[in-house]
């Protein structure tokens, strides 16, 4: 097998894996036990706070550990909306946002708040200049992404805090495709929340944090016990905050290692693509791009197509058509990005890590050499296309 | 989430190709949707399917009902074939995802426009053939999807 969808979840690395081992049988307290059992729970707890916090130049009481970037997303807006109400209720977010980000801001929206969505240029970007023209005086927060998890657009999120900041508007990053990818430090960059999610790093699934600057006013999402210095209730998820303590510091200490390894297979799997299959289109910014991703469209054919045969090739990819999305309509992504339906729908992402090899690119490239034409034989657009090139 | 069937189908697709100077060509659905499906026939003096092929754009679910409704098609008179219904395609291929039962009424329309452009060259009547919805689009049910 192949696996081609990092950017969907990863493999646990193994010493994630062995950091979370004796925290089910062994050390199974809840660490907000007096008893001295729970005192090693819940310093392996605060260890992995110090490890995630030091990875985003954050200290260790800003990191707040959720279920993962989903409820990240979720309390970062609706919980900053809700404490900013009396200063305004103009919320900014871009076009591209996960949908975590978007239909948050869409539920604020039911409720009264107002929504500005951020066009993006053909490559995904939205700038730092089109959020300060955005920003009104009832601005309360601007949420932008770090790393678009489609495309792979890197955005220019230290310019868009310098702008929030000087506005006094908070700044929210969903960083789920960033954090421990690229370099991100919160503090540089005036980030005042941040995303993250333990399994897009090689961490377990089910536990992510929020990053939140010290001193701001946030309202609590999760209502109950006193955990997370009274901000998020839920008993401890001692296990997973210790494996995404592990992955992350992981991740971080190979980071730069892994950036110039993965480009350059993807850089390799983008040049053989442009240069062996006519009729393609590199999605996401050529060069701000995150190192693991390679997103095409293919014109004339449709994507789900393309996956179930890569499958039968032992490849595990992903697809922004309608088809794959559940619904009838391709990514808003690359809605966003200017493409028209039809080409939308030929989309695929390939998404890859540190341990995809040369070879296996070239053998993903050699498939679709093989896929991409045979789908295209079966396709009357192509036919038209032809017949009218003739 | 396929059957074994459509997987066949759609792996192995049978009469994928284009008939010169057919009898009757049907194109349906649009690109915007996400699958567009053209038949041609092949319909001999007695009014017999003798072949028919399909090009089609769109997903697994699209091009296996493509493949499918041919195969149901072939060697039935041009009445048979009316009465080929999505669900006898369905049937045929063991069900289909909810989803993509509008793939289904896609291949039906298909072999409805292709009879439709045969028996308009020909200038002849079928019994029961109507003339081929314009926008197939709406036969998806654009407000009854299971997301949100």
């Amino acid at each position: 097998m192949i696996y081609m969808d990092n950017a969907a979840t990863t493999k646990m690395s193994e010493r994630a894996f062995e950091a979370m081992r004796p925290y089910f049988m062994e050390q199974y307290a809840n660490p907000a036990g007096t008893y001295s059992f729970a005192s090693g729970c819940s310093a392996a707890v605060e260890n992995a706070r110090k490890q995630v916090a030091r990875v985003i130049g954050a200290k260790a009481n800003e990191i707040y550990f959720t279920s993962g970037g989903t409820e990240s997303d979720n309390w970062a807006l609706k919980g900053a909306a809700q404490a900013m109400e009396a200063k305004g209720k103009h919320i900014i977010i871009s076009a591209i946002e996960h949908h975590a980000v978007l239909h948050s801001a869409q539920a604020l929206e039911k409720q009264g708040w107002e929504i500005t969505i951020m066009p993006v240029d053909g490559d995904g970007v939205v700038t730092a200049d089109a959020i300060e023209h955005a920003i009104r005086p009832d601005t309360v927060l601007v949420s932008i992404m770090a790393a678009n998890n489609e495309i792979g657009t890197i955005e220019p999120i230290a310019e868009i805090g310098a702008v929030c900041r000087k506005h006094g508007v908070l700044f929210h990053t969903d960083a789920v495709q960033a954090v421990a990818h690229i370099p991100l430090d919160v503090a540089a960059m005036n980030i005042d929340l941040l995303s993250a999610s333990a399994h897009k790093f090689h961490g377990p699934k089910g536990v992510g944090f929020l990053y939140v600057r010290k001193g701001l006013r946030l309202a609590s999402f999760m209502d109950g016990g006193a955990q997370e210095r009274r901000r998020r209730a839920g008993t401890t998820n001692v296990a997973g905050i210790v494996g995404m303590g592990a992955a992350i510091e992981e991740a971080h200490a190979n980071m730069e290692a892994s950036m110039a390894r993965v480009s350059a297979v993807r850089d390799h799997m983008i040049a053989r693509i442009e240069k062996e299959i006519p009729y393609c289109r590199l999605n996401g910014h050529r060069t701000n791009r995150l190192p693991g991703n390679v997103n095409f469209c293919f014109r004339f054919i449709e994507g789900e197509g393309m996956l179930m045969l890569l499958d039968a090739n032992g490849i595990c990819a992903s697809s922004g058509s309608a088809c794959t999305s559940g619904s009838l309509d391709p990514s808003h992504v690359l809605l966003a990005i200017g493409l028209p339906h039809e080409i939308a729908h030929g989309s695929l992402r390939l998404s890859l890590s540190e341990e995809t090899t040369m070879e296996e690119a070239d053998k993903a490239i050699d498939a679709l050499g093989e896929i991409i034409p045979r789908l295209r034989s079966m396709s009357p657009l192509y036919e038209d296309f032809v017949r009218n090139n003739k | 989430m396929y059957t074994e069937k459509v997987m066949d189908h759609f792996m192995h697709p049978r009469n994928v190709g284009e008939i010169e100077n057919a009898s009757g060509v049907g194109t349906v659905g649009n690109a915007k949707c996400g699958d567009i499906m053209r038949i041609y026939l092949d319909i001999d003096e007695n009014q017999v399917v003798r072949d028919a092929k399909f090009k089609t754009f769109g997903c697994g679910a699209a091009i296996a009902t493509s493949s499918m409704a041919t195969e149901l098609i072939i060697g039935k008179t041009v009445q048979e074939a009316l009465t080929v219904s999505n669900k006898a395609v369905m049937e045929a291929l063991g069900g289909l995802p909810p989803v993509k039962v509008h793939c289904s009424l896609l291949a039906e329309q298909a072999v409805n426009a292709a009879l439709w452009d045969y028996a308009k060259k020909n200038n002849i009547t079928i019994e029961g053939l109507k003339p081929p919805v314009d926008d197939v689009d709406e036969l998806h049910d654009h407000e009854d999807e299971d997301e949100e």
